[in-house]
């Protein structure tokens, strides 16, 4: 087990380097400075070169690298836009998006496995066509444009506040309220993030199941005399639960890119909203950083899938 | 199902086909005068900001949002079924690098990164087609090499071996034609996702520019008005939603076709 | 009996699958319910809205005008804008003088008893100090560039402040109305990333609170101010990305006052709650024609382009009527703007006269105008995220099309824009605005000499203009100043180097309870309503107030 762990360590770092790397060449190509931001009749093309220097940005790509690096781990990595500590900027952010992300599984999970269980017990009965239906308009629906739907509805039908994290004005609530009002924001934003997870989930369940159902070891244990309904919700769905952990690790990277579309809509601060911000003012530093620590969550997240998945399967680890 | 979404997608073909002839107005044409009307007899989907008929500019979106989704595809499959082959014939440590190489594309996050190079790079149709092509080819690579890890052993492949056939010959004219049946599927859900990556992208201003027509455009300009002119919102959005839905029956229902143990007691 | 047990142990399993689904939706129940309770408002506190969040709460480096705004409400320059433009009010500097010649003395005499937030007195140290800092080449601030023309700035006592100018520069003036930085406070940082820049501390009617990153951003009354504590007891500046979004909380009484779109303002006139002002805005949104391209090297065609234009048609439906038509490179309601300069006329006829006279006529009878063989065409281009520039190219280019010119016209982004066409000189026409100081000198906009690398990318050239914009830049009479301006109007709009599309009206909305406390000299209050000056609604912000009969109960 260990020798497994520690393999699969490895390779995660080898790729993060590679994802890094790939990362900073793909964005120094980029045209446009952040620099050349203002078309400000007052300021002279000098100055513009003298801030260039300051930012380190007449150096050669890979010296550009190297520094981003060590200013990194030495924590003097300040953002282009406001000279802040990059680690700040995200530190301040990264729970948020993490929060909503989390809320996110938690009702994908929790719901699209019920609803494909269910849905395959039952196949091709009115519910499943139902939540089959259901689920494909889940994963072909644009999701800002259902989000767009949702805030217009709340909006005009209960003129309900829908931005942020929370309501604006707050410091006369009671603690439940406060609680309850975070609750809400929370609500709408995970809810439109998970729809597509949900949809997709909940087909791959029904389908594992199904396919479980009609394995050979089932047949033998309804064969044995068990109930039905004992077999169905024991013994396949076990088996049947496997594969859909792997789900987990794909899961995460597609959350964290859905991230960046619903903080826009719902002004949700987290980092999605940081790094849009930041590749449209060419926040090098910040965008860097984030492309790093999106992909370590997502190396975390396979690598965690991974480890699940090896404690479940004995088969695999030995691979 | 597959057949309803079969359907489907041919209308929009047409649609997108004959776009010209069946747009009661040019998309282009502004009419400030008439901006910001409500669908009714004239205008079937009502007017924009700039008095432009909504429903000519649907219809000629369909040809951009339809292009972005089979270019972006094409490209992702022709990469997609190179490195699967590669790997899934040769084996080895081939094998072992190119699916190394696979997991590191797989992690990266793709719509960030698609995000990072379209703004990097401008947004111009052809990046977009590009980069979402390069960055979903990981699905069909997969498939293809499970495919070639079984079909290398059997017996015509050995036989073809024996004969003294070059490996490229073997590859193609051989074992790849069996292998294909899988990339249909994942083909037609990736022409899906691509379509909707193309709207995401248009929404974060990122996507085809205007003045050019295509859904995620109209959408995107309609989002200021969101309060005065529903229509703007609402109709790409079903639009969208109907195409990508097509897409997502048809390949669904080419998958359960094609996969035998999925089959239920009908 | 093994039967029941496996039952209940089923029945487990089931309870499990159905208790999340439930869970969340009891969840999502109470919070639905719990969500619609609003707080009572709070008296005599403004909120402000704005798009993006503030950079550097530091007025030497901000550049985001939501910084900005904030940094005006922390901080005082020496001196300020009076409420017409045409004159300066002392701020820190109680008095000036400025003495003429060949290098120009400024002295300022400062108040004395001014207070920074932190409790320490503020002296001409510390204007020596900020100017340092502008002038030293690691502070990444844009703003060097106003003051190259200074020769030495000295501290003559600890509230008298002197600045000698190389040479005579009439514009110099207004750049010591920038806000002054504590030296106490940040001379021994790096001040780029300063945590001051987070935290600041000014001698402004506003003192710093807090700022939590993408929310708001929150200052409260200064009780020291020297102008005495501000009537309001604080502002909130929220950070609200949609401007739908944004309507909304007006409408909800989040927001109290905030700058609106054309679109909005017919709807928030009618609201009872509100008063919606309007204001021209210190600047133009032009097409500017790249000079270098033969196409538009002769000025016929220039003017005919500019006859060819509907602007009343793009004011009036792109800008709702919330504009008026530019006549030259000064907007119409400052001294500067010559008056007797009027805006061409909307006269697709003349143009198409002018367009045959240089050669353009419409030979093979398919629309397009040709000369020589070769068909005019060019392509329109400018930034993206820009709305009204995306609606009035689109105009334009249908207007241009029914003349016979072929006009493709194309969206960038903002970066990409910069760097690879304005900077490279690489385009035919662009649509692009000036947001301008109060100060008339456009130098870098006009002068030959900023062809190359400066802000004249259009590549525009004339002796004349040359020459009087560099006496005007040297003359500090606003009499003689106003003639030579009135001049510069006249040529810029004879040659039309752009086609000047319109001033747009800064629009904004205000909640009505707010009011206007002042003391007469009786020792009396009284209230009026406020009123929008030329520089700007919030000029007398510090005497802004809501009584408390006028606070509405939700």
């Amino acid at each position: 087990m260990a020798s497994f762990v520690l393999r699969r360590l490895l390779q995660l770092f080898i790729t993060l380097v590679g994802i890094s790397i790939i990362s900073w060449i793909i964005i120094m190509q980029a045209p446009g400075s952040p620099i050349a931001l203002t078309i400000d009749p007052k300021v002279s093309p000098k100055i513009v070169e003298q801030m260039m220097k300051n930012y380190d940005l007449d150096k050669p790509i890979y010296q550009q690298y190297y520094l981003w690096l060590k200013k990194l781990f030495t924590g003097k990595l300040y953002s282009f836009k406001d000279g802040r500590p990059v680690m700040d900027k995200i530190g301040e952010r990264i729970w948020n998006t993490l929060l909503l992300n989390l809320v996110a599984t938690i009702i994908i999970f929790s719901l699209a496995i019920p609803l494909g269980v269910f849905s395959a017990k039952r196949q091709y009965s009115f519910l499943d066509n139902l939540g089959t239906l259901g689920a494909y308009l889940g994963i072909s629906a644009p999701s800002f444009w259902l989000a767009y739907l949702l805030i217009l509805g709340t909006v005009l039908l209960f003129g309900y506040p829908v931005l942020g994290m929370r309501s604006f004005v707050t410091e006369d609530f009671t603690t439940f309220e406060i609680v309850m009002d975070r609750i809400w924001h929370l609500m709408l934003p995970s809810i439109i993030l998970a729809i597509g997870g949900l949809a997709g989930l909940s087909r791959y369940t029904r389908s594992s199941m199904l396919e479980v159902v009609r394995q050979d070891y089932i047949r033998t244990a309804k064969a044995k005399g068990l109930p039905e309904e004992a077999v169905y919700y024991k013994h396949a769905l076990r088996n049947a639960l496997l594969p859909i952990i792997t789900i987990f690790g794909f899961l995460i990277p597609e959350l964290i890119g859905g991230s960046i579309i619903m903080e826009s809509v719902f002004a949700w601060p987290g980092i999605g909203r940081l790094s849009y911000q930041a590749v449209l003012s060419r926040d090098y530093p910040v965008v860097m950083t984030v492309l790093t620590i999106s992909a370590v969550l997502t190396l975390i997240g396979n690598f965690i899938a991974d480890i699940l998945y090896g404690i479940a399967d004995p088969r695999i680890r030995y691979q | 199902m597959a057949v309803g979404g079969l359907a489907l997608i041919m209308t929009m073909f047409l649609i997108a086909a004959f776009a010209s002839f069946l747009s009661p107005y040019a998309p282009g044409k502004t009419e400030v005068s008439l901006k910001l009307k409500p669908p009714s007899l004239q205008h079937y989907l009502g007017t924009d900001q700039l008095g432009r008929d909504v429903f000519s500019r649907m219809l000629w979106g369909s040809r951009i949002s339809l292009s972005v989704g089979f270019v972006a595809v094409t490209i992702s499959i022709l990469i997609g079924i190179l490195i699967g082959a590669l790997a899934g014939y040769y084996g080895g440590w081939v094998d072992t690098f190119l699916m190394r190489f696979v997991d590191t594309m797989l992690c990266f996050p793709s719509f960030f990164l698609i995000l990072t190079v379209v703004a990097l790079l401008g947004p111009s149709i052809f990046n977009i087609m590009v980069v979402i092509g390069i960055t979903s080819w990981m699905g069909t690579s997969r498939f293809v090499r499970a495919e070639f890890l079984s079909l290398r052993e059997r017996d015509f492949t050995q036989a073809a071996r024996a004969l003294g056939v070059k490996d490229f010959r073997i590859i193609f004219r051989h074992i790849l034609p069996n292998a294909l049946a899988p990339v249909f599927v994942t083909a037609t859900l990736s022409v899906a996702s691509a379509i909707l990556i193309e709207a995401g992208l248009s929404f974060l201003g990122f996507g085809v520019q205007p003045p050019a027509p295509s859904w995620g455009n109209i959408l995107t300009e309609g989002r200021t008005y969101i309060f005065d002119a529903w229509w703007l919102t609402v109709f790409p959005g079903l639009a969208i939603l109907i195409t990508v839905l097509s897409f997502n029956l048809l390949g669904e229902g080419l998958r359960d076709a094609l996969d035998p143990r999925l089959r239920g007691r009908r | 009996m093994k039967l029941t047990l496996e039952r209940k142990s089923l029945l487990k399993v089931k309870i499990i699958l159905l208790i999340p689904p439930i869970l969340f939706l009891v969840l999502l129940t109470i919070s639905i319910i719990f969500a619609g309770f609003k707080p009572p408002l709070k008296v005599n506190e403004l909120i402000m809205s704005s798009i993006g969040d503030a950079s550097y709460l530091n007025p030497i480096l901000a550049q985001d005008s939501a910084s900005s705004e904030i940094n005006s409400l922390v901080f005082n320059g020496l001196i300020k804008y009076n409420q017409d433009l045409d004159g300066f009010v002392g701020e820190l500097a109680e008095s000036w003088k400025v003495e003429k010649g060949s290098e120009p003395v400024i002295t300022f005499y400062l108040r004395k008893g001014v207070l920074w937030h932190d409790g320490r007195e503020f002296t001409a140290e510390d204007v020596k100090f900020t100017y340092d800092k502008i002038m030293d080449e690691k502070t990444n601030t844009v703003r060097r560039s106003s003051y190259e023309l200074v020769k030495k700035a000295e501290v003559l006592d600890p509230y008298t402040f002197r600045v000698t100018y190389k040479q005579p520069f009439s514009p110099g003036l207004e750049t010591w109305s920038i806000g002054i930085i504590p030296k106490h406070l940040l001379e021994s940082m790096d001040i780029n990333t300063a945590t001051f820049n987070r935290n600041p501390i000014g001698t402004g009617p506003f003192r710093f609170v807090e700022w939590v990153s993408d929310e708001k951003i929150v200052v409260e009354a200064n009780p020291q101010y020297f102008q005495g504590k501000p009537n309001l007891n604080g502002i909130v500046y929220r950070i609200i990305p949609e401007a739908a979004l944004n309507e909304m909380e007006i409408l909800t009484h989040g927001v109290d006052y905030s700058g609106i779109f054309p679109y909005e303002y017919r709807r928030m006139s009618e609201v009872p709650f509100l008063k919606s002002y309007s204001q021209p805005s210190l600047g133009y949104t032009y097409i500017g024609y790249n000079l270098k391209n033969p196409l538009f090297q002769d000025r016929r065609i220039r003017r005919a382009l500019t006859h060819a234009i509907n602007r009343e048609e793009i004011v009036q439906y792109v800008l709702y009527g919330l504009g008026t038509m530019a006549t030259g490179p000064f907007p119409n309601h400052l001294w500067y703007a010559n008056p007797d300069v009027k805006p061409y006329s909307y006269n697709p006829q003349k143009a198409r006269d002018l367009l045959a006279e240089a050669g353009w006529k419409d030979k093979n009878r398919d629309g397009i105008l040709v000369k020589d063989g070769k068909p005019f065409k060019f392509t329109l281009i400018t930034n993206s995220g820009n709305d009204t520039r995306r609606d009035v190219g689109v105009l334009v280019q249908r207007q241009l099309h029914e003349l016979g010119i072929d006009v493709k016209f194309e969206l960038y982004e903002w970066s990409v824009f910069l760097k690879n066409f304005i900077n490279e000189r690489h385009f035919d026409a662009c649509i692009l605005g000036w947001g301008l100081s109060v100060d008339p000198d456009a130098y870098e906009i006009w002068h030959s000499s900023q062809i190359e690398k400066g802000f004249n990318f259009v590549s525009y050239q004339n002796p004349e203009v040359d020459r009087l914009l560099e006496k005007g830049r040297a003359e500090y009479d606003i009499e003689k100043r106003k003639q030579i301006y009135w001049r510069i109007h006249e040529l810029v709009a004879e040659d039309q180097p752009y086609t000047f599309l319109y001033v747009p009206l800064g629009i904004s909305a205000l909640q009505k309870k707010f009011v206007l406390v002042e003391e007469v000299p009786s020792g009396q209050k009284i209230s009026r309503p406020i009123k929008m000056e030329k520089a700007g609604l919030m000029y007398d912000l510090i005497k802004w107030y809501v009584p408390r009969e006028t606070v509405l109960e939700k």
